[in-house]
C-alpha cells in the first residue's frame, strides 16, 4: 500500500502550508497588539484601524504570494 | 468515496466568448462585468452629483462615500495636499469594489478581479502616478529621495540602494497587483469548492445527512467573500495613498 507519494501538487502544496506560517503569526499578533492599542487609547482607534489594515495588507502578500506560487507549482 | 471532481481552475476563471471567441474584442463575461464597473462607477459619480442641499437617494450614499474617501483615505495617507487626488481615488474605490461584489452577485458569481489583467492595469496605472508625483515633486532628485534612506552611513549605501530600487520599483507593483489578484481568486475558488461540495452531496445516498454543512459553509463564505471585496478596495486605494505619499513628502 502507497502511503505517501512525492509529487507535484503535494510538494506544492506543502510550499503553501510552510508559506502561511509567518504570516498567521504576523497578522495575529499585530492584530492583537492593534486591538491592545485600541483598549488602552480608544480616542485613537480610527489612525490605529488604518494602520493596522495596512499592516495586515503587507503581511498578507506573503500568504498570497505562497497561494500563486501554489498554482504555479502544480503544473 | 464522494465521486467528487474538483473542476480545474481554467474552468472557472475562463470564460467561453459570447461574441466574437478568440477575436481581440471578445466579449465574455469578465468582459461584461468591466462594463458593468465603469456603468455604475459613472452613475455614482453623475446621480450623485445633483448639489442639492439637502441630499436625496443616490446624492447621500455619494456624499458618504466622498467622506469616507477624503477623511479615511487621503487624510490618513497623504493629508492636505492629497485631496486633489480625490476623484482618482474616489473612481478606484469605487470600480475595483464593483468588480470585486460580483463575485457574490447570483448568475455571474465572477470577480473580475480574479483574472491578473484588471488588477496589473490598475496597479500600473498607481505606478505612474506614484513616480509621476513623485518626480513632479523632487525633479531629477527623486532618485536620491527613493533610493537612499536619511541617516545611512555611506558604505552601508552599496547595499541599501539596490535593495531599494528593487522594492519600489520592481516589487512593489507586483506585491499591490497580486494582493488584489490573490483575494479575489482565493475567494472564488473557496465559494466553487463548497458548492462542489454541496452538490456532490446532494446526489449521494446516506451522506446526503452532512448536506446542511457545506450549504452553511457557502452562506457563511458568501457573507464573508462581501466583506472581503469592500476590504480589498479599501486596502488597494490606501496603499496607492501610501506610495503617493511616499513619492513626494518631503519630510526628511
Amino acid at each position: 500500500m502507497l502511503l505517501a507519494e512525492i509529487t507535484d501538487t503535494g510538494l506544492a502544496s506543502l510550499t503553501y502550508g510552510l508559506g502561511a506560517i509567518g504570516p498567521g503569526i504576523g497578522i495575529g499578533y499585530l492584530v492583537g497588539q492593534a486591538v491592545q492599542a485600541m483598549a488602552r487609547q480608544p480616542e485613537s482607534a480610527g489612525m490605529v484601524r488604518t494602520t493596522m489594515f495596512l499592516g495586515i495588507a503587507f503581511v498578507e502578500a506573503l500568504a498570497l504570494i505562497g497561494f500563486v506560487v501554489f498554482f504555479l507549482g502544480q503544473g | 468515496m464522494f465521486a467528487l471532481e474538483f473542476p480545474p481552475l481554467s474552468h472557472i476563471v475562463n470564460w467561453p466568448g459570447l461574441a466574437g471567441d478568440g477575436q481581440w474584442w471578445e466579449i465574455n463575461k469578465v468582459v461584461l462585468v468591466y462594463a458593468f464597473a465603469v456603468i455604475l462607477t459613472l452613475l455614482v459619480f453623475l446621480l450623485g452629483n445633483k448639489g442639492k442641499l439637502v441630499p436625496t437617494g443616490m446624492q447621500n450614499v455619494a456624499e458618504m462615500a466622498v467622506e469616507f474617501v477624503e477623511d479615511g483615505i487621503i487624510m490618513e495617507t497623504m493629508g492636505k495636499e492629497g485631496l486633489k487626488y480625490t476623484p482618482y481615488f474616489l473612481s478606484l474605490f469605487f470600480f475595483i469594489f464593483f468588480t470585486n461584489i460580483f463575485e457574490v452577485i447570483p448568475v455571474i458569481q465572477m470577480p473580475a478581479s480574479a483574472r491578473i489583467a484588471l488588477p496589473m492595469v490598475l496597479a500600473l496605472l498607481a505606478y505612474l502616478i506614484y513616480h509621476g508625483a513623485g518626480f513632479k515633486s523632487h525633479g531629477l532628485g527623486y532618485f536620491k529621495h527613493a533610493l537612499v534612506p536619511p541617516g545611512v552611513p555611506w558604505p552601508l549605501l552599496i547595499l541599501v540602494i539596490p535593495i531599494e530600487f528593487i522594492s519600489k520599483f520592481l516589487v512593489q507593483p507586483f506585491s499591490h497587483t497580486v494582493r488584489l489578484f490573490a483575494n479575489l481568486l482565493a475567494g472564488h475558488i473557496l465559494l466553487v469548492t463548497f458548492a462542489v461540495l454541496t452538490s456532490g452531496l446532494f446526489a449521494a445516498k446516506w451522506y446526503a445527512i452532512l448536506l446542511p454543512l457545506p450549504l452553511l459553509g457557502v452562506v457563511f463564505f458568501t457573507a464573508f467573500e462581501v466583506l472581503v471585496s469592500f476590504l480589498q478596495a479599501y486596502v488597494f486605494t490606501l496603499l496607492t495613498g501610501v506610495y503617493i505619499n511616499a513619492a513626494q513628502s518631503h519630510e526628511h
